[in-house]
């Protein structure tokens, strides 16, 4: 790996649209990781934002649901590369649960706007080449759907922070139920879960 | 009902802590924006920032400052908590990696919990990777506070634990790193276990021949300090011995070290090495890089801690011959694997390095062409204990060379090979040049470089005295190297970057100055003790300034070559310095860890067990009277991956909780403005 990339100041974009990133990283990794492309200097757009969580396995996908439903255009789960894991083996149960949402969210046509990568503490350049080429697929996939007025508006069942009275595109944030999930959410916690403990218990 | 579900949880767990938590206290939260001189001020604008910031619910103060971290910073920080009675605070500055425990420290002087700090990165994950997009950087810096924020108001109270230490460390590698911390532990009365892989303790030092910038005879420094670890009374060595599991956490660590047999009684073997002189197989023999040759029953090298032979039975004939020669009766060939079990507080990583090997590459010729060798070869050529007593040979023909040429960042500061600089290797052949030189004054040196680099004491003067000697420097790589089929001489093709000119140059022997690659094992030592791995393969310290020893695991150090290269004078500091760390938990005979971990509500919990398998420490047990998880704090680390697995949100992950994280992804993304 190079890191003699030196920091060049990006040709002046035009009033393009952006998108809107949502990325949890690991502690012990990919948090570093994203801390060392910050120590190196290596630019990246600023279209992502970054939650931390201990482990990537703490990702649940009814977060990446959220987020999407919030108006994220893409997700981007980042932990340690697979025998690294500060936790013996989190990373291969979020490796498990983040397919299975992925597969969930094939349905939706969402399933390009969910990755998952391995970023070691070690990784800064990494990172940054990471959130590029995310923000650059993004861009080509455009805005999350979710965002869009006609698909906001047939919805029948009137999920949590959505109201169904709202004006079309418009929203309202609704009383909240103390877990944040709606019920499409809790079936797909349980349809993951449930193959990812089949799998561990197979192992 | 979820509603109600949360509400009891709540009360529950802090019931459980024993904290008195007034639940429905207004959230009454203080900003404080960090500028980081120019980091961060230079980038985003700060005070457009706070004063958004400012309109925020629940939020009563914003403040902003040059250096939060600083005394004057902290200062601010406790004198609006007292003047705005504030209960929340977030500190938006650099990472929460490196500040987060200040700040921590800070609150808790005010008398807020600890964990009632949320911290938002604005540097490492805004300003420094938005340099040239200010506008952007400013409003991404708002979102990540406001996220912080809005996590802020849900943080609950926390206790971190004290947990026991175990009085005793386990040392890992025996080279003169790990020995210093050996040593340094074990005089000031803990019983220290020192684990090495190799037949002998001494590691790399006890091959050199002699070490810069002084040139004094390394073996004759290193081995009285040998002799002092086996006479300690409190270190137990454990050499040809590895590390097989690592179990536990800080204070408590169950380590399984596995005994490979000597076949041979140590207890009886005197190291006399009669049976060396019987034994009829010939090896090549490691120890002189592979130049010359030992038996297959051998005593490692001559001033070897354990002094005592060993057989090596993948080249054993089993003639029995050493067995019959053995005076003592020593000789056991069915001896078999064993294992200790150990329980220490701390562990020290010393795993140290290896060098380059340019014989997959063929570097310049290495491996085709019999005239070239690296470092640590001509190191044993010139050893008096070596294979040719001292006389520096070359391989094709045993003659001693007159044109000896040296080539300088032989897999280092290259990007086929490993980009980053050895350190050492500049003064390794200068060392070795000065030696040649003073053996042998009609020899005749050259040293093609790239640069010379000679920090530290003495180290430069020393470079002087080999120019002073008639050391030739030519800076530059060598481009083309062919070996004369006749003579077998080297010739090399190099540009004189200095003089501008191409130089046609032939030598008798070609030395090619290897730089420190990891260590075999490394990574196995890297999963056992969950570390992380450098861009240059070395094992990863906590902090590359602050915390140079330390690792991400509590109780965990790396001295030496572990993390990275290093010459023998660091190397030896770094051993004191993790003895010394590894002390303050010793000596207090307790750690504090985080208070990070899973939490049932057994009145949520269904008992169907998704959890238990989900837990990589077996840290969840199943209560089958009451039909419920139970998780073990003490083994939790806090991961979080059962909560995720939880179908019924019976499991929560203190400081983590869900309500904590849906906060942050709501506040991800502006919508008020888009509804507005």
């Amino acid at each position: 790996m190079s890191t003699g990339t030196d920091v060049v100041k990006p040709a002046q974009e035009g009033n393009g649209w952006e998108p809107n990133i949502l990325a949890f990283c690991c502690n012990w990794c990919s948090y570093a990781g994203a801390d060392l492309a910050g120590v190196s200097r290596f630019q990246y757009p600023p279209t992502v934002k970054i939650l931390r969580v201990m482990c990537s396995s703490r990702v649940e996908p009814a977060f990446i649901l959220k987020a999407l439903r919030e108006g994220a255009d893409g997700v981007l789960i980042a932990g340690c590369h697979i025998g690294d894991c500060h936790y013996i083996d989190g990373n291969k149960n979020a490796q498990i649960r983040i397919n299975n949402t992925k597969k969930a969210l094939v349905k939706l046509g969402l399933d390009k706007r969910l990755r998952l990568e391995w970023i070691s503490a070690s990784e800064g350049l990494r990172f940054s080449e990471v959130i590029k080429d995310f923000t650059e697929e993004i861009k080509k996939l455009g805005k999350n759907p979710v965002n869009e007025p006609q698909i906001m508006a047939p919805r029948v069942t009137p999920l949590e922070g959505v109201s169904t009275h709202a004006p079309q595109g418009k929203r309202v944030r609704g009383v909240e139920n103390p877990q944040g999930f709606g019920n499409d959410e809790r079936r797909l916690i349980a349809s993951a879960n449930k193959s990812a403990a089949n799998v561990q218990g197979s192992e | 009902m979820f509603k109600e579900v949360s509400e009891m949880s709540d009360n529950k767990s802090t019931e459980n802590k024993g904290t008195v938590v007034k639940d429905n206290e207004e959230k009454r939260v203080g900003v404080f924006v960090c500028e980081c001189g120019v980091n961060i001020g230079g980038v985003v604008n700060t005070r457009a920032v706070a004063d958004y910031i400012g309109t925020l619910p629940g939020v009563k103060v914003t403040s902003v400052n040059k250096f939060t971290c600083s005394d004057s910073g902290q200062a601010d920080i406790q004198a609006k908590i007292k003047e705005h009675n504030l209960n929340r605070v977030v500190v938006a500055a650099c990472s929460p990696k490196t500040h987060e425990p200040t700040f921590r420290a800070c609150i808790e002087q005010m008398g807020l919990n600890q964990y009632f700090l949320e911290f938002v990165n604005i540097r490492d994950h805004c300003s420094w990777i938005h340099m040239w997009e200010k506008e952007k950087a400013t409003e991404k810096a708002k979102d990540l506070i406001r996220m912080g924020v809005e996590r802020s108001k849900l943080l609950e109270p926390l206790q971190a634990s004290e947990v026991p230490v175990t009085d005793k460390a386990l040392v890992i590698g025996a080279g003169v790193a790990g020995m210093q911390s050996a040593l340094d532990l074990a005089d000031m009365g803990f019983q220290v276990y020192l684990v090495e892989k190799e037949p002998s303790i001494g590691g790399r030092m006890a091959r050199f021949d002699k070490v810069f910038p002084t040139n004094d005879c390394s073996i004759c420094i290193l081995g009285p300090k040998m002799v002092e670890v086996a006479r300690n009374k409190n270190i137990k060595i454990m050499s040809y011995s590895e590390v097989k599991a690592v179990e536990g956490y800080v204070g408590n660590f169950n380590v399984k070290v596995e005994h490979k047999p000597r076949y041979l009684d140590v207890a009886k073997c005197t190291g006399c090495a009669k049976c060396s002189e019987v034994c009829p197989v010939e090896v090549p023999y490691d120890f002189n890089e592979g130049l010359g040759t030992r038996k297959a029953i051998f005593v490692p090298f001559p001033q070897a801690v354990p002094l005592r032979a060993l057989i090596d039975k993948e080249n054993c004939i089993n003639c029995k011959a050493c067995a019959k020669a053995c005076a003592s009766g020593a000789i056991n060939y069915d001896m078999q694997t064993s294992y200790t079990d150990l329980n220490v507080g701390v562990i020290i990583g010393a795993v140290g390095f290896k060098t380059y090997d340019p014989e997959p590459r063929h570097d310049y010729g290495y491996g085709l062409y019999d005239n070239i060798i690296t470092a640590m070869e001509f190191e044993r050529l010139l050893n008096a204990a070596g294979p040719t007593g001292g006389h520096v040979v070359r391989p094709s023909d045993c003659k001693e060379p007159i044109r000896v040429g040296f080539v300088n960042c032989v897999g280092s500061r290259d990007k086929n090979t490993n980009i980053y600089c050895s350190g050492v290797c500049c003064m390794v052949t200068i060392k070795n040049a000065q030696l040649l030189k003073e053996k042998r004054p009609e020899t005749d040196q050259t040293i093609m470089y790239i640069d010379i680099r000679t920090p530290f004491r003495a180290y430069e003067e020393s470079y002087n005295r080999s120019r002073n000697l008639g050391v030739k420097f030519l800076r530059g790589r060598p481009v083309e190297v062919k070996e004369d089929p006749v003579t077998k001489n080297i010739k090399v093709r190099v540009e004189d970057t200095l003089a501008g000119e191409i130089r046609n140059l032939e030598f008798d022997l070609l030395v090619l100055a290897t730089g420190i690659v990891p260590n075999e094992g490394i990574g196995k030592i890297q999963q056992l003790l969950k570390l992380s791995k450098a861009a240059d393969g070395m094992l990863m310290e906590a902090h590359p300034k602050l915390k140079p020893v330390d690792t991400t695991i509590d109780g965990v150090f790396l001295a030496g070559c572990a993390s990275g290269p290093k010459d023998i004078p660091y190397a030896v500091s770094q051993g004191s310095a993790c003895a010394g760390r590894a002390t303050i938990l010793l000596k207090n005979k307790k750690a504090i860890t985080e208070g990070i971990t899973a939490v049932v509500n057994p009145d949520v919990c269904v008992g169907c067990e998704v959890c238990i398998p989900m837990c990589p420490f077996q840290a969840i047990k199943f209560d089958e009277k009451e039909n419920k998880a139970n998780v073990v704090k003490a083994l939790c680390k806090g991961c979080g991956t059962c909560v995720a697995a939880c179908p019924t949100g019976a499991l929560e992950q203190s400081h983590f909780k869900n309500n904590q994280l849906l906060a942050q992804i709501k506040n991800v993304f502006r919508f008020q403005e888009v509804a507005a």
